[in-house]
């Protein structure tokens, strides 16, 4: 399989000398579903970022299906977000929206023909299993409904990559349960997700491959087995 | 284009208040602009009136005669800062005192009044410089017997009217300062209100231009509505002061219509700076 993600080297300094991640390599494979964990302050958010070109590599390269930040324009910035899907622990939903304009909103923005709009929407509000909540706003669902909402929203545009920022951080165990199935399902449809989290249950749940940081620097890579076939049983464990 | 437009509409509707007050602030920061404007206007026109007075008077020598003094005026019409010549007989003048002076009337005899001619010089040249060089020119005729055009008169209007220039062009600048920057941080404020959705923009692959559309479309028509509230209530005050106070001059039609379009652009290019500074943050 073609690596779809490639950090080569990467270092991230902020100002002030913070050195978010510190010489990191790693590739990730199309349609891998792959755990980032440590401890918060760890880098997880920023290969996230760096990932989805929110920031730029201090050093290093950073390749994203093909694009890399040596030479990816601002330009060419949007054209690679649309092949990302990206979910926060915060859930990011516009308030004063239904859940399937929330949906469409990203359809929308990217200049997708009106007339296929519904029917993507309806597919994957019937994806995340909330069709039924199609007319709610953000308020009137709770947390783990929202959640899904933002991973409807991010599947909407068809992403072969789907990256995870502490997803769960604001759930309860259950609803985060329900949350890591979601993506596991996503993952078997043949979406590549990279997850980050802190909660070591859910990585312990299953026996996908596993990245952990450590002050910046990659400490554990393990797991590497092809997800999607024989991935995702839960209780599992390659380590 | 359309969902750029729906966008702009639905941010109107989504947060009327914000909305308003936006509008409200760019009108009453115009508003201000336009009662100078106004002020300037009526300022310049008042100088210009009184300035339209200036005349040059050149005293016909008594025997002189009468076909001498036409070619002469026929000569003073040919220059070019001239805009009006008219010879006044000795008996016009007399009629004229008598009737400006009517009390007087029995003191008038005839011959007592001289010939003269009077020149009326056209805008743009009644500096103090051009009107004495045009009275020299007048002196050179030999039946011209004395010229008067009220020296210190001329040179304190001018001295007036430059500092009206200057004060005028200082106020207008600060004033314009002043709205675009007020205009500026309520266009901030409406962009900041909308992060989130630049965010989520940002987030699923909207480009810069798709992000931009609807704030510029918004700016472009706040600061219309601006404008044209901002116009509404300065003819408002220009009429309610016509009718208790004193007739003035309000905008030509030309000028309403700068004025709006002045008001859009603000809005335009006030959003598309908050709106890339914005983006510039948090890219």
């Amino acid at each position: 399989m073609s690596a779809m993600v490639r950090f080569t080297r990467v270092t991230k300094q902020y100002p002030k000398g913070v050195t978010a991640l510190d010489e990191v390599s790693f590739t990730l494979d199309r349609g891998e579903f792959t755990f980032l964990t440590g401890p918060s302050g760890a880098g997880k958010s920023s290969i996230l970022k760096l990932i989805f070109v929110e920031e730029r590599p201090t050093s290093g390269e950073v390749k994203v299906i093909g694009q890399s930040s040596v030479t990816l324009t601002p330009k060419k910035i949007p054209v690679l977000r649309r092949k990302l899907g990206v979910v926060f622990q915060d859930f990011r939903l516009l308030p004063d929206r239904t859940t399937a304009e929330n949906i469409a909103f990203a359809l929308e923005v990217t200049g997708a023909p009106p007339k296929r709009i519904d029917p993507k929407v309806m597919r994957v509000l019937e994806q995340v299993d909330l069709l039924a909540k199609a007319d709610a706003r953000p308020h009137e669902l709770s947390g783990g409904e929202q959640q899904r909402v933002a991973i409807a929203r991010a599947l909407v545009n068809d992403p072969v990559l789907l990256l995870a920022d502490e997803p769960t951080g604001n759930l309860d165990e259950r609803s985060a349960r329900s949350i890591l199935d979601l993506l596991c399902e996503i993952n078997r449809a043949g979406t590549a997700v990279l997850m980050a989290t802190h909660d070591l249950d859910l990585v312990r749940a299953t026996s996908f491959r596993t990245l952990e940081l450590h002050h910046g620097r990659l400490v554990f890579d393990a797991g590497t087995m092809a997800s999607g076939a024989t991935a995702g049983v839960p209780g599992g464990s390659s380590t | 284009m359309r969902l750029a437009l729906r966008e702009a509409l639905l941010s109107f509707r989504r947060a009327p208040m914000l909305s308003a007050l936006s509008i409200t602030t760019i009108a009453f920061s115009l508003f201000a602009f336009d009662l100078f404007g106004l002020v300037a206007l009526n300022l310049r026109s008042a100088l210009r009136q009184v300035e339209s007075r200036v005349e040059i008077r050149a005293f016909v020598a008594e025997g002189t005669r009468a076909d001498a003094a036409s070619a002469a005026v026929g000569d003073v019409q040919s220059f070019p800062e001239v805009e009006r010549v008219t010879l006044v007989s000795e008996a016009e003048a007399l009629e004229r005192a008598r009737q400006e002076l009517g009390e007087f009337e029995d003191v008038f005899d005839a011959g007592i009044l001289p010939a003269s001619i009077e020149v009326r010089l056209r805008e743009g040249f009644r500096t103090p410089d051009q009107v004495r060089e045009v009275a020299e020119r007048l002196s050179k005729y030999d039946f011209i017997d004395d010229i008067r055009y009220g020296e210190e008169w001329v040179e304190k209007l001018y001295r007036l009217r430059t500092i009206a220039t200057f004060v005028g062009l200082a106020l207008g600048t600060t004033f314009a300062l002043v709205s675009i920057i007020i205009i500026g941080s309520t266009i901030r404020m409406a962009v900041l209100a909308r992060a989130p959705e630049i965010q989520v923009m940002r987030l699923v692959g909207a480009t810069r231009g798709f992000i931009r559309a609807p704030f510029l479309i918004e700016g472009l028509v706040k600061g219309l509505l601006g404008g044209i509230i901002a116009l509404g209530l300065s003819f408002v005050t220009y009429a309610t002061l016509g009718r208790l106070v004193i007739q003035a001059e309000f905008f030509s039609v030309g000028h309403s219509l700068l004025g709006l379009l002045a008001g859009a652009l603000i809005g335009f290019l006030g959003s598309a700076y908050s709106v890339d500074r914005h983006l510039r943050r948090v890219a």
